[in-house]
């Protein structure tokens, strides 16, 4: 039993440094606030009520972390595979329109749902090889291969929305036919969100329980020498930007799949846009482990629920959201932070 | 009949093509007759301008656009190039680029001065550059996720910024407070133009010829010797990172001010990261930097250009401007992929340097 113990109390540390950077994000998020003459703990108590305590707000909640638990897990995965993989963004988009190009086909309900689910992953995938091939092949840094191809994604799906998968005299794509839609839950939940969850489990499983995962996280741990100990560190990263491109298609699909009342793609791509960054934030709080990124996309939906109600009824323009999560990301660059604190604090008592 | 200038555009098309392609051989193989292929590349490209100007395409307008595009490119790059050469890794340009252009405009309309809306987004740079600094130098935090975080701050807070200072969305700069230009028979040629260019062989001046330049190249090998040496490695390279995150603020009130004119959530387009590929494509030289932000601003300059064209309109396809839009992305990752893994980067480039790991 000392064991379990032990794994428990080897937790406490990163769940403190992410809470504390969360601590940090809301912290100077309030305090802008503060500046800009609002008052943010109105602003942040309408953002959380209407989160977590309507139904309302806790099914888009939910909805909202379908998406940013499987872009989590794009950029979790390459950070655990020692790349710092930022092409969710483009992944996912790629996937939305594969899952409204799918949905075209006329198919027997459930196989149409799967096809459309196959059709976004696959899409995701292909996105993501070229930046795989480059980095494995030619050594060029994802960072740049990455933003490169979002934007490509970005004009691409733009002609593909306005052109050949308009809904003609609308501002949408096609609507997701009813035989390839997810089954709703409750609200505006659907059962997408279990696919993910699933995924982010199979991850888990893949990534601790398999050799193939040793591999991947021992190239992310040190490279060097995980290439002496007989494993191929391009091949570990490939899979790793392979099933990260996955990740990032099904994100797409379920965006159009499973999220009513639009089931599509607006013609100025908003509704799929941003999710793939938010993902960096997921991930990084919720430790770069599936598991964790499951809760911690439950956090990042919860802010992207409830800031639609935080400007409705406190006023406060919705992009703070984006500013809290930002310093929330800047607070993880420094894991020492707390301990620096700390330090300064116990020196000064002391003196 | 085959005119005497097709023949001509064809040969000239070719010989650009070869001679890029020997340029950038030149550049791995390190050949010393690179100012031969220099010359044929300038004069293929003369001949190719002269053709497209007899067909009635306004060359000196793509001309200008595509110096205008360089300027953004050139400034971070050389930026960067300067702090990776000193160790440290900043991704954020893209960031800073953004909330420079936003406190460029507010400054400038705040105070009636476009001076001012400069001098604030340079300051905006130095106060970026600090913090990223700080968190990469002295508290040894995770460099790439630290950038990634002003990435991602800016994009709210610019957002958050013109909502609360205007209206939500785009905000169009006043008449009257751009940067002037020097008058050209073509236009107006903006004065960042210049600098740019002379910031470049500055750089180079200070790396090669002067013993600040020595230490900031030994900071990024070999910090170890440097602080060995008496010199501070810690506030040289907070410095160099200050130094380029400034370049990015000025590029920055560049774009807003004296460019488009306008300040929106989404106005550097991808333009800091397309410069970090700049600083990758240089091998961390400030004047193959530049060249490289001309390169690649060219390809920005000629899908702007091209959709702006009466005489090319009719001729692409509807839907199809999408795809125009695409080349100065695409032509990064081609130009990209063909230098990479023939450059040379500084030994301890990204890692933040301990005292005790000497």
């Amino acid at each position: 039993m000392s064991s379990l113990g032990e794994r428990f109390s080897g937790l406490t540390k990163p769940v403190t440094q992410s809470l504390f950077a969360i601590v940090m994000g809301l912290a100077i998020g309030a305090l802008l606030l503060a500046v800009w003459g609002y008052d943010p703990l109105v602003g942040f108590r309408h953002l959380f009520e209407s989160a977590f305590f309507t139904e309302i707000g806790l099914a888009s909640t939910l909805s909202y972390a379908t998406t940013l638990m499987l872009v989590g897990i794009t950029f979790g995965l390459g950070m655990r595979a020692g790349l710092f993989n930022i092409g969710a963004e483009g992944q996912l988009m790629v996937g939305a329109l594969a899952a409204v190009a799918a949905s075209t086909f006329s198919l027997p309900p459930g196989l149409h749902l799967l096809v459309g689910v196959i059709f976004a992953m696959l899409a995701g995938a292909l996105w993501a090889l070229p930046v795989a091939i480059l980095k494995v092949k030619k050594g060029v840094h994802e960072v740049v291969s990455t933003i490169m191809l979002n934007w490509i994604a970005f004009y691409l799906c733009l002609y593909l929305v306005l052109g050949p998968l308009l809904k003609p005299g609308t501002h949408t794509s096609i609507q997701i036919q009813s035989s390839s839609r997810f089954p709703l839950l409750f609200g505006t939940l659907s059962a997408a969100i279990f696919v993910a969850i699933l995924f982010a489990i199979i991850v888990y499983f893949i990534m601790w329980y398999t050799r193939l995962g040793t591999k991947i996280r021992a190239v992310g741990f040190d490279q060097e020498s995980a290439h002496y100990m007989g494993i191929n560190p391009g091949r570990a990263m490939m899979i790793g930007f392979i099933i990260g491109g996955l990740a990032a298609g099904l994100a797409g699909g379920a965006l159009v799949m499973g999220v009513p009342p639009d089931y599509a793609v607006f013609t100025e791509l908003s509704n799929i846009m941003g999710y793939g960054f938010a993902g960096i934030a997921v991930a990084l709080i919720g430790r770069n482990h599936p598991l964790g990124m499951i809760f911690s996309a439950v956090f990042f939906g919860g802010l992207w629920s409830g800031k639609r109600a935080m400007q409705i009824y406190a006023h406060i323009p919705l992009e703070i959201v984006d500013i809290v999560i930002g310093i929330i990301v800047i607070s993880v660059a420094i894991p020492e932070l707390l301990d620096i604190i700390r330090r300064k604090i116990k020196g000064r008592s002391s003196r | 009949m085959i005119s005497l200038e097709e023949i001509m555009f064809v040969l000239a098309v070719f010989a650009f093509g070869l001679s890029l392609m020997a340029f950038i051989d030149a550049f791995r193989a390190k050949i010393r007759r690179k100012w031969v292929l220099g010359i044929i590349l300038l004069m293929s490209v003369v001949v190719i301008f002269y053709v497209m100007q007899s067909a009635g395409l306004e060359v000196p307008s793509l001309i200008m656009i595509s110096l205008d595009a360089m300027v953004p490119l050139g400034l971070v790059a050389i930026g960067e190039v300067v702090n990776e050469r000193a160790g440290t890794v900043n991704i954020g340009l893209e960031g800073i680029l953004l909330l420079s252009s936003f406190a460029a405009v507010f400054g400038a309309e705040r105070s009636g001065n476009w001076a001012i809306g400069v001098f604030v987004g340079a300051v905006v740079g130095v106060l970026t550059g600090l913090i990223h600094g700080l968190i990469s130098i002295y508290a040894k935090g995770d460099q790439i996720i630290s950038g990634m975080g002003i990435n991602l701050f800016a994009v709210g807070f610019v957002a958050f910024g013109i909502w609360t200072t205007w209206v939500p969305g785009v905000h169009m700069l006043s008449s009257g407070l751009g940067v002037p230009r020097i008058s050209t028979p073509w236009g107006g040629l903006s004065w960042f133009i210049p600098i740019t260019i002379a910031l470049a062989l500055v750089i180079h001046f200070v790396f090669y010829k002067t013993t600040w330049g020595v230490r900031l190249r030994a900071a990024g090998e070999n910090p170890g010797a440097v602080d060995a040496s008496g010199v501070n490695v810690f506030r040289l390279r907070l410095l160099a990172c200050i130094f380029g995150a400034t370049l990015a603020g000025l590029a920055g009130a560049f774009i807003s001010l004296d460019w488009v004119g306008m300040t929106t959530k989404d106005l550097p387009a991808g333009r800091g990261f397309i410069a970090l590929a700049c600083v990758v494509f240089s091998g961390l030289e400030p004047i193959s930097a530049l060249g490289a932000a001309a390169l690649f601003g060219f390809c920005g300059g000629l899908s702007t250009w091209i959709k702006a064209t009466p005489q090319l309109i009719p001729i692409i396809p509807p839907g199809f401007d999408k795809f125009i839009m695409m080349i100065p992305y695409i032509a990064t990752l081609v130009a990209v992929t063909v230098v990479i893994g023939r450059r040379r980067f500084p030994k301890s480039v990204g890692r933040p340097y301990r005292r005790e790991e000497i």
